[in-house]
Order: C-alpha cells, then sequence, then structure tokens
C-alpha cells in the first residue's frame, strides 16, 4: 500500500547522499559563525569608544604560548582521528589526551589572563565598553572551548573503556570539525583583540 | 508485507490509559506528532495574540477610550508582537516542515529525531516563560507585569532605569531560548532535505516545499543567531553591568537597532518562504497543472535569501543615516521585489490554461496572491527612503506589515491547514464551513487593514493607546476595530471546523485531491514508519507517473 514504485523505477548507479551528521555540524557553525560575527562587529564599533580607562594598550598582554597551544591541538585532532580511522587505537587515544591537555591549556591561559586583568589592573565586564565588549567576546569564545573540551572528554572515557573503535570515526570527525572551528575562531577574536583592538 | 501494516497499527491503538497517552506524546520524537504538537501550540498561541490584538482594537475603537490603561496597552502590543512573531509564525511553519519535509522527500523521520523533541521543547517551554511574566514580571514582592517595552525592545527602554523588575528578563531569555529552538529545528530540516532523499530524488526533482524550506533554514541560521548574540549582549548589560547599549558609558542605542534588524528583516523572508512553499504545493494541484518554471521559481528564492539578508536598514531610515546608506538601502529594499515579482508571475502562469478547482485551500491561494501582491506594493512605497521619513512608525506602516502577515502569512497558512488537514487526521475539513471562514475573514481582513492605511497617512502614529476626536480618525478606527471583530468571528470558525470535521468529517483516503507529490502516497494518516519500502523517484512528480504509467513526466525531465 505505502510502497512506491515509479514506472521506471531504478535506483541511480550512483547514489550517495552526504552523512548528516557533518551537514548538522556545517550549519551549526555557520550558526555560530554568525553569532560570533555580531560579537566581533559590536568589539570593533566600541573600540576607542570607552570613556574611561584602562585601554587595551595599557592592559593586554599577546597570549603567544596559550595561541600555539590552541592552534596545534587543531593538527592533534586530525591526526587522532586518521589513526582512529586505520583502527590505530592506542595512537588515537594518545593524541586525542594531548588535544585535551592543549585545549586544558588555553583555558588556563585565558582564566590566567583574566585573573591578572581583575585583580592587577581593575578591569571587570562592568568597568568601561572595552572591558563589556573585551570579556564578552573573549568569555563567548572560552565557552565554547569549554563545550568542546566536555565533549572530547566525553569520546576520552569511552575510548579508555574500549567503546571506541573505526566504526565511530566518522562521528568522531564531526566533533574533530567543531574543534577546528573553535580553533578558527579564535584565529579571528586574536586578531581583533591583540593586533587590530591595539 | 500489508499484513505487518496491520499489526503495526493495531499494536498502537489497543486500550491505552490516557496517561500513557500523554507520556507517548511528551516523549515522542516522531517527527509527525512533533509537527502536530508545534501546531497545537501555535494555535493556542495565535488565539491569545488574538485577544491582545483584539483589546488594543477596542482600547482605539473610539477616541478618548478607557477600556484599558495606557500601561496595559503597551503591555498587549508588545505581547502581541513578540507572541504572534515568535510563538505563533515560527511554531506553526516549524510545525507543517517538522510534519512534511521528510514525508515530501520519503524519509523515516528527520535527520535529528530528538534534537527535534529537544528544539520544539525550548519553544514550547519560551513560550511558558514570557507568559509567566504576568504573574512573576516583577519578581517575587509584586503583582507582576508583562514586557512593555514593544517587540523591538530599542534601547534605553531595556535598561535598568527605564524597565525595573524583572518583565524585560522574561521577554529577553524567552526570545533566546526559542531562537535556540528555531536554530536546532533549521540545522534539522537542512540535514533531512540534503542527506534523506531516497534514490533518484536529485536536488532538482526535490518539491519545492523541500527547497523553500530549506532556504527558510538557511536563513534562521543566519538571522535569528545575530538576534541571539544581541539579547546575549543585553543580559549582560542588565545583569553584569556590560555597557553595550548604555549611551551614558558611550554604548550605542542605534547599534541594538542595527543588531535587531538584522534579526527582524530577514526574519519576514524567513515567515513568508514557507508560505511561498505552500502556494507552490497548493495551486499547482488545484489548476491541475505542473508548476510553470520550476527553476526560476528555486533560483529566486535562493535570491530571496541571499538579497533578503542586506535590506534591513530599511527600518531605521528616520534614525538619521548618511545618504550613502539611505541609497544603498532603498536600492536593495526594491531590488528584493523582483524575485519575488517573479514568483507572482510564475504561480499566474501555473494558473493560466488551467483547470481550476476553486476548493477552499485555492479560495485562500488567490487571496494570498492578490494580498501579498499589494502588501509588497506599500512596501516598494516604504523603500523609498522620503516616504519613508514622512510615514514611517505611523498606522501606514502597520498596515502595510499586517497586509503581509495577515494578507499574505496566514491566508496562506489557512491554505495549507485546509489542504493537508486530510493527510494529518485522515477527515476532510467541511467545505461549506471552510467557505463561511474565507468569506467571513475576507471581508474583515480588507475591513481592517484597507482602512488602516487612511489613518496613516492622516497621520496617526503606531504605539498611542488613544487620541484626540476631530482628526479624521474617528470613523476609521471605528471601521478597524469592526472588521478585527469578523475576522474573529472567522477565525472561531476555522477552530470550529478543525474540532468538527476532527470527528464528523468525510473520510479523506489517501489522496483526496489527486496530487502528486509522495506525501499522499501513504495512508491518512500516515503509519509511524511512513514509508513500509523506500520509494524511488524519477520526476518532480512521482505520483503523477505512478498514476500514468503510459505518459510518465520522466520522459520529459
Amino acid at each position: 500500500m505505502s510502497a512506491i514504485t515509479t514506472p521506471i523505477a531504478q535506483t541511480p548507479a550512483t547514489w550517495g547522499l552526504p552523512y548528516k551528521g557533518k551537514v548538522g555540524m556545517a550549519c551549526l557553525i555557520i550558526a555560530e559563525s554568525a553569532i560570533f560575527t555580531i560579537f566581533v562587529v559590536a568589539y570593533l564599533f566600541y573600540q576607542g569608544k570607552s570613556l574611561t580607562g584602562p585601554t587595551p594598550r595599557e592592559v593586554l598582554e599577546t597570549p603567544v604560548f596559550y595561541t600555539v597551544c590552541l592552534l596545534s591541538s587543531s593538527l592533534t585532532i586530525h591526526f587522532a582521528s586518521r589513526f582512529l580511522e586505520r583502527g590505530k587505537r592506542g595512537a588515537f587515544l594518545a593524541l586525542w589526551f594531548l588535544t585535551i591537555v592543549l585545549g586544558g591549556l588555553f583555558l588556563f591561559g585565558t582564566g590566567q589572563e583574566w585573573h591578572r586583568l581583575i585583580y592587577e589592573r581593575g578591569l571587570t565586564i562592568s568597568t568601561n565598553l572595552f572591558g563589556t565588549t573585551y570579556y564578552s567576546l573573549v568569555g563567548l569564545h572560552a565557552t565554547h572551548v569549554t563545550a568542546g573540551l566536555l565533549m572530547l572528554t566525553i569520546v576520552l572515557l569511552f575510548g579508555l573503556v574500549g567503546r571506541v573503535g573505526p566504526e565511530q570515526s566518522a562521528r568522531v570527525d564531526v566533533l574533530s570539525m567543531y574543534w577546528h572551528f573553535v580553533d578558527a575562531v579564535w584565529v579571528v577574536v586574536f586578531t581583533v583583540v591583540y593586533v587590530l583592538g591595539r | 508485507m500489508s499484513s505487518d501494516v496491520m499489526a503495526i497499527q493495531s499494536a498502537g491503538a489497543a486500550g491505552q490509559t490516557w496517561t500513557e497517552v500523554l507520556h507517548e506524546w511528551i516523549t515522542t520524537v516522531d517527527h509527525k506528532r512533533l509537527g502536530i504538537l508545534y501546531i497545537l501550540f501555535a494555535l493556542f498561541f495565535l488565539v491569545i495574540g488574538g485577544i491582545e490584538a483584539i483589546i488594543i482594537r477596542i482600547q482605539l475603537m473610539y477616541p478618548h477610550n478607557n477600556f484599558v490603561s495606557p500601561q496595559v496597552f503597551n503591555r498587549m502590543f508588545t505581547m502581541h508582537g513578540t507572541t504572534m512573531i515568535f510563538f505563533v509564525a515560527m511554531p506553526i511553519l516549524f510545525g507543517f516542515a517538522n510534519y512534511l519535509v521528510p514525508l515530501m522527500v520519503g524519509a523515516r523521520d528527520m535527520a535529528f529525531p530528538r534534537l527535534n523533541a529537544f528544539s520544539f521543547w525550548l519553544t514550547a517551554f519560551s513560550g511558558f516563560l514570557l507568559y509567566f511574566s504576568f504573574v512573576g514580571g516583577s519578581g517575587l514582592y509584586g503583582a507582576g507585569n508583562a514586557p512593555d517595552i514593544g517587540w523591538w525592545a530599542y534601547a534605553p527602554l531595556t535598561a535598568k532605569a527605564f524597565s525595573p523588575g524583572h518583565s524585560s528578563d522574561y521577554w529577553t531569555i524567552a526570545v533566546l531560548v526559542s531562537g535556540f529552538g528555531s536554530i536546532g529545528t533549521g540545522i534539522n530540516i537542512i540535514a533531512t532535505v540534503l542527506c534523506m532523499r531516497p534514490p533518484g530524488m536529485t536536488l532538482s526533482r526535490m518539491p519545492l516545499f523541500a527547497w523553500m524550506t530549506m532556504v527558510m533554514s538557511g536563513m534562521v541560521l543566519i538571522a535569528i543567531t545575530p538576534l541571539s548574540a544581541a539579547q546575549i549582549m543585553l543580559l549582560i548589560d542588565r545583569y553584569l553591568g556590560g555597557h553595550f547599549f548604555d549611551t551614558q558609558a558611550g554604548g550605542s542605542a542605534a547599534i541594538w537597532m542595527h543588531f535587531f534588524w538584522i534579526f527582524g528583516h530577514p526574519e519576514v523572508y524567513i515567515l513568508i518562504i514557507p508560505c511561498f512553499a505552500f502556494m507552490s504545493e497548493i495551486i499547482p494541484v488545484f489548476s491541475r497543472k505542473p508548476i510553470f518554471g520550476y527553476p526560476v521559481m528555486v533560483g529566486a528564492t535562493v535570491c530571496i535569501g541571499f538579497v533578503s539578508m542586506s535590506v534591513w536598514a530599511h527600518h531605521m531610515f528616520t534614525i538619521g543615516m548618511n545618504s550613502y546608506a539611505n541609497s544603498f538601502f532603498t536600492i536593495t529594499s526594491m531590488v528584493v521585489g523582483v524575485p519575488t515579482g517573479i514568483k507572482i508571475f510564475n504561480w499566474l502562469g501555473t494558473m493560466w490554461g488551467g483547470k481550476i478547482q476553486f476548493k477552499v485551500p485555492m479560495l485562500f491561494c488567490i487571496g494570498f496572491l492578490f494580498q501579498f501582491l499589494i502588501a509588497g506594493l506599500t512596501g516598494i512605497m516604504l523603500a523609498s527612503a522620503p516616504f519613508d521619513w514622512q510615514l514611517s512608525l505611523s498606522y501606514f506602516v502597520v498596515a502595510h506589515f499586517h497586509y503581509v502577515i495577515v494578507g499574505g502569512i496566514l491566508f496562506a497558512l489557512f491554505a495549507a491547514f485546509y489542504y493537508w488537514y486530510p493527510k494529518v487526521t485522515g477527515r476532510m475539513l467541511s467545505e461549506s464551513l471552510g467557505k463561511l471562514h474565507f468569506w467571513l475573514f475576507v471581508i474583515g481582513f480588507h475591513l481592517t487593514f484597507d482602512t488602516m492605511h487612511i489613518p496613516g497617512l492622516l497621520g496617526m502614529p503606531r504605539r498611542i493607546y488613544t487620541y484626540e476626536p476631530g482628526r479624521g480618525w474617528d470613523t476609521m478606527n471605528l471601521i478597524i476595530t469592526i472588521g478585527s471583530f469578523i475576522q474573529g468571528i472567522g477565525i472561531l470558525v476555522f477552530v470550529v471546523n478543525l474540532v468538527l470535521s476532527y470527528f464528523k468529517g468525510a473520510e479523506a483516503g489517501n489522496d483526496p485531491w489527486d496530487a502528486w507529490t509522495l506525501e499522499w502516497s501513504v495512508s491518512s494518516p500516515p503509519p509511524v514508519y511512513n514509508f513500509a519500502s523506500v520509494p524511488t523517484v524519477a520526476s518532480r512528480r512521482p505520483l503523477w507517473d505512478l498514476k500514468h504509467p503510459e505518459d510518465p513526466d520522466s520522459r520529459y525531465e
């Protein structure tokens, strides 16, 4: 009753559709990019419009080491998922763990910077426009790093009990897409806050 | 295979208690049930938003009327706007998309069923949260009040100083959360359309409904998110002492307007594109012709998707932008009329020379075509910056966008209800009640919104709770109010029709309209699993091919 067979029904020889996980994540990345764009626009728009200090030039220090940490974690996660694809679970877990460590280091760096700004420089989110835009843009990114780390850790735990094999590699790739996105956003945030913003 | 069908269906119906049924509906991840939940939720809020509109109209019926206080009037127009956009139009369109997209593309369910349920419940709870402000808006000690900041919530009205208590927070968080729900559904629809199609259904053979819903979802991803970002900023301002929209600390009220309208204008197209999708499915079936200019329709939809992202500041001509910005947004706003005009031309081309059947869905479609054209024409008038300087914030603008939303979107939705109700429930809606509903609504609509242009031209500003007599607005406002009551009666007839026909309507069968898309090939209502075996598609009208094996479409494509 519910089966449809058209008279000229032949399944095309090559019928392949994209993997829904990848398409879904790509859509999420597009949506997130729009959110970040608005925060970046606000940052640039309010640059130099603070009525009181401190200014970015006075207080910001470029976090070179932690930036290198985060960006290199893109490499480690990439090779981790390649190893998983080829069934090398040990190498996968080691690189996956390294990714989490690098991401965690970055987050620690952000925390340290915020602690310094708040307690030594007296810059909070309500001090001036710079504080408002700085903490919300960097904080939005840090929130995304935190969410990513949580998901990476869940995969690590499943991996440690032996539940992550090559058959999950497509799903792991989806998570890796998200992580690459978080890294790419940092390139933009870094450029805006630490290069253009000073 | 047919015995499997029987077994599965009877297992579902056998002696459940009402708690089991309720549990099943609340925990469901089935796209059809979620679609129905979306639509019922939206209809519930449609009635509430309609009552608010009636309260506004009663207050404005006579000059110096005292039906509600100015404070209550502000709450009413704020809640009416917010409710109708975020908790009626969006969820009802998502409901139709949810129900129909998997059926039209021959899929078992949406790409991410649990995300689908999550998105629905986000939307539902954000609606309840917004209305909870009526009791909780002032916090724990006060009697409570609802947001009264207008649906744009322009700064500095939202600042703590001007909006004490929590009413604005309920508004902010409700809109933010419903935005997350919309983004989830947007992702889901795109993934479903791109990844769940059956063999043979290439992108160029997809039903236009799937195409347009996908474009609309893409716009949701790009246009709803700026609003979410702006709401996060507003929360930072209100709770953490931020200065985004705080002019005393160097912040800007204008940037809120930009962020709001970067969402606000594409939102209009997010709402109207699914209605174009309804038109593109319904008009061909009742004209007994395939759609005229399929590729051009797809191209025009994508074109609208892009151009409508660059027209937002035509809502802001009166704030004093420079002449380059004014010219740019005037030109883009006029350009977006071109692909829209192409669509109207194509629907007329579909009807041209067809054997038109004037069933109720088709009546609403014809009403849509006529009214949406006029709404577009007043839109072109307002797109011109000097004209807008004169009439911005007047009742002319109110008449214009209600012409789009009621005359366009709501009429298209009624067409969709009459067209797909048989598929969802297995019963036909009554044609005679439907015609009564149509004519009442057409008369009420034109009384209200044709007339509303005139006090606008005469200078009546929007959002005033009362006015002086003797300015030439009095009779007009009385007529507008009478028209709104006639529309209200029309809606009541519609609701009665929905309820009565559910129990007493004629049996619909699988395919009451002799239509051509895949959803009509399964039983009404469709089985839980939709298709017993994956369909194969060779043309844009798979059911035509099935019914006319001697002359299938696939021969010509």
